[in-house]
């Protein structure tokens, strides 16, 4: 059985721990659908206390810009979407730090866009070079055990692997994956796209990750609010089910009925 | 019934008309469209030798309903699965495919709406095509706007909102060549967000100067793929050579432009063929180049200044929505345009099922925003349109009406890196 008390568990309060900020909510707002309703949702039914921003739409003149729709209180997650190497990503950073963002940032560095998949190799070097300038790093990867360690190395606060393609609902498609990474990394692990429903969430949570994030499942939804509701719930139980700890699952080790060590007679 | 394209006009010296109509009824009288001239360059791709076998290969007539069917059930939409849902016995299953392009649409657009606005910088042209309002036989007002004049295009637009802009040109390098053109870009990077091209066809090298100019996208219609039929319409001029064109979004995207975007113009031939070469055009070179951002549009022939009997033949509303149905579940990650050559009762409704951008506030014709903005008489020149526009709804119309409908208009979604 897994044991309980991560790192991240300060305290029976049990708060999430990034960059040095305490977090509540373990529902993290995703960007890819935007819409003002879908935010006031979020915080509100799901209790998001991070929200996602992808910089370049925020880069408008149009009287519904996002940066004027962020509730107090909640924290900014500005993305690097759109960047294609780490250059880019490096640059789309700076220009969050110079719109007023703060200092976190989500590295998404993308050569693909038919998958939107990540590129982790240039999502390490953009992680080391604005780690150094003071961000606080999450990056968004394809959840792979040795790039996530040059992650940790290069000065990641978290790190994001993707349960499935973006946009996809699909779930949790890299669970074993998944699991490699809560089991060996020491920093929060966020499980970020592919989440399509509440029960996918809560799966995550019971296999020891610190937080979720999605968007499309939230747009989508036929009632965003209700959507939002659920979601949150699933999270708690889901963390919940972590931290009490499951009982046997006979599928990793089997238990069994003659113990192989019967024979050892003191 | 064939679309009427030749119309003389008196203006014409008769030599001029001589050769006209020489180029018309003598093909020998014709450059080969198929050969490079000495001053394009060559990228030896094997792109188009692959759209061309599918397309030379493709008997929609073979298609049945169970094809249909079969690749509506399917999860990706394969080459195959898409040649079906082109088909003619695709049409009985078009609120199905609706249903379908919605969804993938949705999926990866959200329920958002890009808008944009194209800008005819000048409308001098070279070519010689029969079906298109700017050629060089056609006596229209031709006009090509100082920077002075851009800016002040620019202003206007800007003033409205908007925040994305596709500068267009006659195709002409003696009158608008790619130092003036990139001069354009930088105007517009200083009053909008997003800089788009449709000029004629450029080497790798020049597209590279735009791109650092301020563009990042690059428009090319192929116009047909059907190269014998596209010999008869593209008589004279740099454009009737046919794969140079073919070439150009990779071209363009070797020289550093975020993306591109690609279209025949239904109705100059056999518009399913046209369809399923237009998509495996972006499919093929999506897979080479899987960076880039690609986008389709479909526009049809609508009438030009001084031939009125231009139409778009056999491709009605039913068949156009059909193709873009068919497009959004074969590549659903790409983006699609719908031009105000469309009514718009169409456009409503298809930026509902498949369409992500759509332009608002047009103008084809050059150096009239200010007068077709406000309605204040225009002092100066102003050079006549390309074609006649369907969609007449300016920008804050048309940001009123798609958030009516519940989706969300986007002004702007990109950054210059």
């Amino acid at each position: 059985m897994k044991e309980t008390g991560r790192k991240d568990i300060e305290s029976s309060s049990d708060t999430l721990i990034i960059g040095g900020r305490e977090f509540h909510s373990r529902f993290i707002l995703g960007s890819g659908k935007y819409s003002l309703n879908l935010i006031e949702a979020a915080v509100k039914y799901a209790g998001a206390e991070i929200v996602t921003l992808a910089v370049r739409r925020a880069n408008t003149r149009e009287e519904e810009n996002i940066l004027d729709f962020i509730p107090e209180g909640v924290t900014l997650l500005p993305n690097t979407s759109g960047a294609r190497n780490a250059e880019e990503a490096v640059r789309i950073a700076r220009l969050a730090r110079e719109l007023g963002c703060g200092d976190f940032v989500k590295i998404e560095i993308m050569r693909d866009t038919k998958y939107l998949l990540p590129d982790n190799q240039e999502t390490i070097r953009a992680t080391e070079i604005l780690a150094r300038e003071g961000f606080v790093v999450l990056p968004y990867m394809y959840p792979d055990l040795n790039a996530a360690r040059d992650l940790v190395s290069a000065g990641a606060a978290a790190i994001m692997p993707l349960g499935a393609p973006i946009g996809s609902n699909k779930g949790l498609a890299t669970r074993d994956f998944i699991q490699i990474l809560i089991d060996e990394i020491e920093l929060p692990v966020i499980v970020d796209a592919g989440i399509g429903r509440p029960s996918q969430a809560c799966e995550a949570m019971e296999m020891g990750a610190a937080a979720i994030m999605a968007n499309t499942a939230l747009a989508t939804a036929g009632d965003i609010p209700k959507m939002a509701a659920a979601f949150r719930q699933a999270i708690e139980a889901g963390r919940n089910a972590y931290l009490a700890g499951l009982g046997r699952v006979l599928t990793r080790g089997a238990s069994a009925s003659d113990p192989l060590t019967g024979f050892l007679r003191d | 019934m064939e679309n009427q394209f030749f119309v003389d006009s008196e203006y014409l010296s008769p030599e001029a008309l001589e050769k006209k109509h020489r180029l018309e009824t003598d093909p020998s009288s014709r450059i080969n469209h198929m050969e490079y001239l000495p001053d394009m360059e060559q990228i030896d791709s094997e792109i188009c030798s692959k759209v061309m076998e599918q397309m030379h290969s493709y008997d929609y007539s073979r298609y049945t309903a169970k094809d249909v069917r079969t690749a509506l059930q399917h999860e990706t939409c394969s080459v195959e699965d898409f040649k079906a849902l082109l088909s003619p016995a695709a049409e009985p299953f078009l609120e199905q495919m609706a249903q379908r392009a919605r969804l993938e649409t949705s999926r990866h657009f959200g329920n958002t709406v890009y808008l944009f606005t194209p800008l005819y910088i000048a409308n001098y042209c070279d070519n010689y095509c029969v079906y298109c309002g700017f050629n060089c036989y056609n006596h229209i007002k031709r006009m090509k706007l100082d920077m002075e004049q851009i800016e002040h295009e620019m202003k206007v637009i800007a003033d409205s909102g908007m925040e994305e802009i596709l500068i267009l040109t006659g195709e002409s390098r003696a009158k608008s060549d790619v130092k003036y053109i990139g001069e354009a870009c930088r105007l517009a990077r200083r009053y909008f967000r997003l800089v788009g091209l449709e000029i004629y066809p450029v080497n790798t090298e020049e597209y590279r100067y735009l791109h650092e100019c301020g563009a990042d996208y690059v428009t090319v219609f192929q116009e047909t793929y059907d190269t014998e039929r596209y010999e008869q319409l593209h008589l004279m001029g740099h454009k009737r050579i046919w794969p140079y064109r073919f070439d150009a979004q990779e071209r363009a995207l070797r020289g550093g432009m975020r993306g591109v975007a690609f279209s025949a113009l239904l109705g100059l031939s056999d518009f399913r063929k046209d369809a399923l070469a237009s998509a495996l055009h972006v499919y093929y070179l999506q897979r080479k180049y899987p960076q880039a951002e690609m986008s389709l549009s479909c526009p049809r022939l609508r009438p030009i200044i001084n031939n009125e009997k231009i139409n778009p033949l056999d491709v009605h509303e039913t068949q156009l929505c059909q193709i873009l149905c068919a497009y959004r579940i074969f590549l659903p990650y790409v983006g699609i345009t719908v031009s105000s050559r469309e009514s718009a009762a169409f456009r409503n409704g298809i930026v509902k099922i498949a369409a992500t951008k759509i332009s608002a506030g047009v103008s084809t014709g050059i150096g009239d925003h200010e007068s077709k903005y406000t309605g204040k008489e225009k002092e100066g020149a102003e050079g006549d349109e390309q074609f006649e526009i369907s969609d007449g709804r300016s920008l804050q119309k048309m940001y009123e009406d798609i958030a009516g409908e519940g989706l969300q208009p986007v002004l702007n979604d990109y950054l210059y890196v």
